[in-house]
């Protein structure tokens, strides 16, 4: 797994996401209140929501469009409905945040 | 020929090393060089020395005698300057020292910040007693002193020179203090025990520069704010002294890389301490370090050993805080919080599991049970058979579980349920018996609940006891699943006492979860802001998407832009403005809304703040066509042109547009005026509307047309326009301070009768008072959001783009 490094853990707001643009889509990544991180794609399930812009509690974030609830580690669903979001591996070293892209080297060459 | 050792720094973890060594007998030569002139002490006891509870002697370890007995050479004062691997010499100004076996034990080396004026006289770190002295000799009574930096160390210097007299500010870029050991509730309850203390502190505050000619005379911040100092301490973090090692090429990440045997990449030269990285691990507190010792001593002498880094607990050392944080306290998919607050003695207690075992605790307050939970969570014990009880620490520890209401039920008459109201068990049943049988009753009757309200939940219990089946829970449900409280008790004790602050609210209302939720969190956001606008600073990730970024979102994810048309009046200029923004930033559709203005629909987010800040150069500001707050006034054209109109109420509607504009309320608001009662405007169906007459002007309120449709019902008839605006503003202002979030006008009036609102804006005494507590907080809140975010456009864009590497 390739970790790129995309930005500082300040550039992203607690309890809040950027967004890292890729070949395959947007990928949403957050920042909780004690500083981990976490990137999902940025596609909400249901009806396609941007979950970067939803409200972050805990290490839950609430889609800003109908309000489904998913778990940022597993990008599982909460509560009664059903679905997942992919989740991609990020950490944090030295003030810099690093994912890691599977989805990048699964790009045919342009 | 003996062994020679030589070692660079005489810190805690070499001083700890050392007694091992000699006290298994080990006969080598020892070199002992330290850059600080003198041996070891105890740098964790420099605060009691900088509050003035210690003297610097009686923290010294190892003193003149203990380094002879042991033979070893002191080179004290005398800094190692460069490491020669090859021929195994280590060199200081001095000349150059051989060894067998080298340890490096350099310790951390504190950060400094890279802002102007931070070479100026006056400005120290914390790390040694060259600090702690400088510190002493600074704080006399009334001498300014500012921290920088709100962790452990910067809080124990504040803490040190308060007590010596100075008047000390610390200054924290994070929302709550320790951020690293305490979670918010926690942070909220130790700056409220510091701000006791007479030491200001200001959060989320970016040093820009440190200022003076000669030496430092003041702090400024990002934010513009200045606070004199004749002394500032930097105290924002440390970084491993790892110097020597990179320049003799050893391997060396954050720190001097170490197996667990504390080897370096080089099988003769050894590290530890505060310098080392093992296992991708950095280290900064004692215990760890003291377990390295142990080991390289082993190592040393042949012996087997390997460090395992344990888990390590903090503890604020300042005389009077009790605080205790040990673990994991991360929230985490499953884990599970356990809370625990009691507001009146300003305890919190947190437990975080994961599973069967605890794995992290936050205490605030009360800490005594802070070394068994410790205990607990090294050992990695299953706890599910103490979980019930877990939380009442080690006193309840396998006693039965406890049935609530049996427990309610077995408790005596004179037990006291209210403890702000000294209410017992037995008046609160003498209330029920005699017919109180709602809560409100019984809060009415005994004021059991009436205060706090964190013993609601016992009060129903009795309740339940006593009516039996005659009881029905309260009908008002709580805000959400993390409070028992409602909206109505959050306003109120928000109010009452004096909470200023989200963490502050969740600790003092005892709330169930450690941060909250999406319900919660913009209601109390809201609350907070209306209730303190000078105090309270708007906490944008409380906020829903629309609000968060000043446009509504759309169901593709791209935003809808209203600017703002005051009174839905505009002119050719502006919409040649509009029209060249929806050009240039290829926008699908723009249309002509319901509320008299123009929507451009479909932007994208990275195109917002640079299609606001076209609209803003053509003069117009956001319409907060998103927020719950002043959406639009719709006018009709009046006397200006229509034949039937009895006033201007195109100039009314666009004075009481310009009037209310940019205040949040609880849900939206909507007001329209209407020249005659032909009402063109549609006022009778608004949030407020106003109908213009030949006498004066009716002034309707409670109106909808959504998901309910309702006229208007009158609340005055006024004379002039300058009335109008008075009684507007009045009663917009009660609607912000009284009415629960997301409540429109017309279902909070249905709650407080129409009857009191008139009351409240008719008295020209309560009117007043409304309209200037209306006034401030427009100082305030009357800006243009998007001329703020249009200045930062790069917030809006991805924070980075792949798509082009990708192609690399
Ligand atoms: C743009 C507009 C429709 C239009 O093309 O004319 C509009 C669009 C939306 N309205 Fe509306 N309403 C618009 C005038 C109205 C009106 C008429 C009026 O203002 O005179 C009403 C009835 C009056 C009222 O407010 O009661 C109206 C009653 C609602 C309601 C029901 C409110 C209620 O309390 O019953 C909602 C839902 C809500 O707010 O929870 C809503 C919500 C919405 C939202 C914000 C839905 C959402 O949350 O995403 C729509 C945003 C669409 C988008 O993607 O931008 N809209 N909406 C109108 C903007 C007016 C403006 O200039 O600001
Ligand atoms: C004010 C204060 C309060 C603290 N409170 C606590 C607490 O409550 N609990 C806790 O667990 N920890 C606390 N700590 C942290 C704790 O003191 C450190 O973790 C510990 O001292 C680190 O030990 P060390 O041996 O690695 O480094 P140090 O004790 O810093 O020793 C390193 C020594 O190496 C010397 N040195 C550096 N470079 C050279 C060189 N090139 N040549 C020669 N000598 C050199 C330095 O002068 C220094 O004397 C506190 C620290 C401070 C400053
Ligand atoms: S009525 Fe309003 S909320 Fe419903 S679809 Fe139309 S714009 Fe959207
Ligand atoms: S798109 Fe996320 S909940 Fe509907």
């Amino acid at each position: 797994m390739t970790m790129i490094d995309i930005a500082a853990l300040d550039d992203i707001p607690r309890e809040g996401a950027r967004v890292v643009r890729t070949a395959l889509g947007c990928i949403a990544v957050f920042r909780t209140a004690d500083d981990r991180v976490f990137a999902l794609d940025d596609r909400c399930p249901h009806k396609g929501g941007p979950l970067s812009e939803g409200i972050v509690h805990g290490s839950l974030v609430t889609c800003p469009l109908h309000g489904m609830v998913f778990d940022l580690a597993t990008g599982l669903a909460q509560g009664a409905d059903t679905g997942s979001v992919a989740t991609h591996p990020a950490r944090v070293e030295r003030g810099r945040v690093l994912i890691g892209l599977e989805v990048m080297r699964a790009r045919p060459a342009a | 020929m003996k062994q020679r050792l030589v070692v660079i720094g005489a810190g805690m973890a070499s001083g700890r090393m050392l007694e091992h060594l000699f006290e298994a007998g080990f006969d080598g030569e020892v070199t002992l060089f330290n850059a600080e002139p003198r041996g070891n002490y105890n740098r964790l006891m420099l605060s009691p020395v900088l509050s003035g509870e210690k003297t610097y002697d009686q923290i010294v370890t190892h003193d003149a005698g203990w380094y002879e007995s042991h033979g070893v050479d002191c080179r004290f004062g005398e800094p190692v300057v460069k490491i020669d691997r090859e021929n195994k010499v280590v060199y200081s100004a001095q000349g150059g020292v051989p060894y067998d076996a080298l340890v490096i034990a350099t310790g951390s080396a504190p950060f400094i910040l890279p802002v102007p004026g931070k070479d100026l006289p006056g400005v120290c770190t914390y790390r040694d007693l060259e600090d702690t002295n400088a510190m002493i000799a600074a704080s006399r009574p009334g001498a300014k002193a500012v921290v920088i930096g709100g962790g452990l160390l910067g809080l124990e210097a504040a803490a040190g020179m308060a007590a010596r007299g100075a008047e000390v500010t610390v200054i924290h870029l994070m929302g709550h203090l320790m951020e690293r050991q305490l979670d918010p509730a926690a942070g909220y309850l130790l700056q409220k025990d510091l701000e006791a203390r007479g030491i200001r502190i200001h959060c989320k505050g970016a040093t820009k520069a440190i200022l003076g000619r000669d030496r430092v005379e003041a702090v400024l911040l990002e934010d513009g704010t200045v606070y004199d100092a004749d002394l500032v301490c930097m105290a924002v973090g440390i970084r491993p002294e790892v110097r020597l090692a990179h320049d003799a090429h050893l391997e060396v990440g954050r720190g001097i890389v170490v197996d667990d045997q504390m080897r370096t990449s080089d099988p003769a030269i050894y590290a530890l301490g505060e310098c080392v990285e093992h296992d991708k691990q950095l280290f900064g507190l004692v215990a760890p370090l003291y377990d390295q010792a142990k080991v390289l001593a082993a190592t040393l002498l042949g012996q087997e050993a390997a460090f395992k880094p344990v888990q390590t607990a903090t503890k604020l050392k300042v005389t009077g805080v009790d605080l205790f944080s040990a673990g994991d306290f991360a929230e985490a998919p499953g884990r599970e919080d356990i809370v625990f607050r009691d507001p009146g003695r300003g305890v919190y207690k947190r437990l975080i599991l994961e599973g069967e075992r605890l794995i992290g605790a936050v205490m605030y307050g009360d800490t005594a049970d802070g070394s068994w939970f410790f205990d607990l969570i090294r050992q990695g014990k299953d706890v599910s058979d103490l979980r019930d009880t877990l939380i009442f620490g080690p006193a309840y520890a396998g006693g039965p579980t406890a049935n609530p209401l049996a427990a309610v039920a077995a408790l005596p008459p004179e037990a006291e349920i209210c403890g702000c109201n000294g209410v017992c068990k037995g008046r609160i049943v003498q209330a029920i018996e005699g017919g109180a049988t709602t809560l409100d009753m019984v809060r009415a009757q005994t004021k059991a609940s009436a205060s706090c309200g964190t013993c609601t939940g016992l009060v129903e219990q009795v309740m339940a006891l006593t009516l039996g089946d005659g009881f029905t829970a309260n009908a008002n449900p709580p805000m959400c699943k993390c409070t028992d409280h409602t909206h109505e008790d959050v306003r109120r004790l928000i109010k009452s006492r004096g909470l200023k602050s989200i963490p502050a609210v969740m600790q003092e209302l005892g709330w169930k979860t450690s941060g909250g939720c999406a319900t919660c969190r913009p209601a109390l956001n809201y609350y907070l802001l209306s209730d303190w606008p000078l105090e309270y600073r708007d906490d944008r990730q409380s906020r829903f998407v629309n609000e968060r970024n000043h446009a509504n979102i759309q169901k593709d994810g791209t935003y809808s832009v209203v600017p703002r048309m005051w009174g839905g009046v505009t002119t050719p200029a502006e919409l040649r403005a509009i029209a060249d923004a929806a050009e240039k930033y290829a926008v699908p559709m723009v249309k002509v809304t319901g509320g008299q203005r123009i929507d451009l629909l479909g932007v994208r987010k990275e195109d917002l703040p640079a299609i606001w800040a076209d609209l803003n150069a053509a003069g117009m500001v956001s319409g907060h066509a998103y927020a719950k707050g002043l959406r639009t006034v719709k006018t009709c054209v009046g006397t200006e042109f229509c034949r039937f109109g009895t006033q201007d109420s195109t100039g009314l509607g666009i004075k009481l547009e310009k009037l209310l504009w940019g205040a949040w309320t609880p849900a939206k608001v909507k007001l329209a005026v209407s020249g005659c009662p032909r009402n063109c405007a549609e006022a009778t169906c608004k949030d407020v509307g106003v109908v213009c007459v030949e006498s004066g002007y009716q002034i309707g309120v409670a109106g909808a047309a959504g998901m309910d449709v309702k006229e208007t019902e009158p609340l005055l008839t006024v004379a002039t326009e300058d009335e109008v605006l008075e009684v507007v503003a009045a009663f917009i202002q009660l609607y912000r301070e009284n009415a629960r979030y997301l409540h429109r006008i017309y279902k909070w009036v249905a709650k407080v009768g129409l009857d009191w609102c008139r009351a409240q804006v008719a008295d020209p005494a309560a009117r007043a008072a409304l309209v200037e507590r209306f006034r401030i907080s427009q100082s305030v809140y009357q800006t243009d959001p998007w001329a703020e975010h249009a200045a930062r456009p790069a917030d809006w864009a991805p924070v980075a783009d792949l798509t082009l590497r990708a192609a690399e």
